[in-house]
């Protein structure tokens, strides 16, 4: 037995702090690791769902797979354009728009 | 409160602690290894709720190829080494974030304890779930290959952006080091 409040509870946890970094920091690679915790949150809810019995062709665990792939490519293509992003401006802070 | 109920309250304290730290700390290369901390501490709680292969995955592919990225990234963008302050926006901005983050938390918190009951925890055969994902899901799982396959080239094609100009200023920066004798690194 297993109360599912924990992990809904851990969910919420790390999607305010995946926002709070997504907001509160001005390194364009940090922003990244706001999104990564965005993106567990929203995987151990789909894990968590997946440990209760009964979703249908083990939909949970199948779909944070593919979210985990989805992660991998977003972030190297958004790695790319910061390393982009730094080769042009010479830093990738976020809060100062340069000509 | 059972067994597993502590076992996931041990790791899930590590890894909202851990993902604190990662958004708060003043140190740049510190935030990718709080990172590092927080993925491993949830592929734990992946574990306790009884997905070893989704934990194995979040182990292989999140700690072991998202964060060398980002950590790559970090050192090919010159993250500065110790304390910085300026990786972070100002107090207000800083405060209304939390706010934000804070409403976040509470409004998933509101929406979702509600419906939180005890389940007998089901764990995923590794058997079934590949025989799923290579029936029910075989089509999204092959767009995802295609997925996997464009954002390899674009990231290649981004990549190249601004090359030239990044040459000429490394140009001008190695002239300039080698004025100062200051230049350790073989060119």
């Amino acid at each position: 037995m297993i109360h599912l409040a924990g992990p809904y509870l851990l969910t919420a946890v790390l999607a305010g702090l995946g926002t709070y970094g997504v907001l509160a920091r001005r390194n364009a690679v940090l922003v990244l690791i706001g999104v990564e915790l965005v993106l567990n949150a929203a995987t151990l809810l789909l894990v968590s769902v997946g440990a209760s019995a009964g979703d249908r062709w083990t939909a949970g665990n199948v779909l944070t797979l593919f979210v985990i792939t989805i992660a991998a490519a977003e972030v190297s293509v958004a790695l790319a354009v910061v390393l982009a992003v730094f080769r042009l401006r010479g830093d990738v802070d976020l809060s100062e728009p340069r000509s | 409160m059972s067994g597993l109920d502590l076992a996931f309250a041990a790791v899930g304290v590590v890894a909202a602690a851990s993902g604190l730290l990662a958004v708060t700390t003043r140190h740049v290369v510190h935030a990718a290894l709080w990172l590092v901390v927080c993925l491993g501490s949830v592929a734990g709680c992946y574990l306790v709720l009884g997905a070893e292969l989704v934990a194995l995955v979040q182990v292989l592919v999140y700690v072991g190829a998202v964060v060398v990225l980002v950590l790559f990234a970090l050192m090919l963008t010159r993250a500065p080494i110790g304390p910085r302050a300026e990786i972070s926006t100002g107090r207000l901005h800083r405060v209304l974030a939390a706010v934000l983050g804070a409403g976040v938390t509470v409004l998933l918190a509101s929406v979702l304890l509600p419906l939180a009951h005890p389940v007998d925890r089901h764990e995923t055969d590794t058997a079934v779930l590949s025989r799923d994902l290579f029936s029910t899901w075989v089509w999204p799982f092959e767009v995802l290959s295609l997925l996997l396959l464009v954002a390899l080239v674009a990231a290649l094609a981004v990549s190249g952006v601004g090359a030239r100009r990044s040459d000429a200023r490394g140009e001008a920066a190695r002239a300039e080091a080698e004025l100062q004798g200051a230049t350790g690194e073989p060119s």
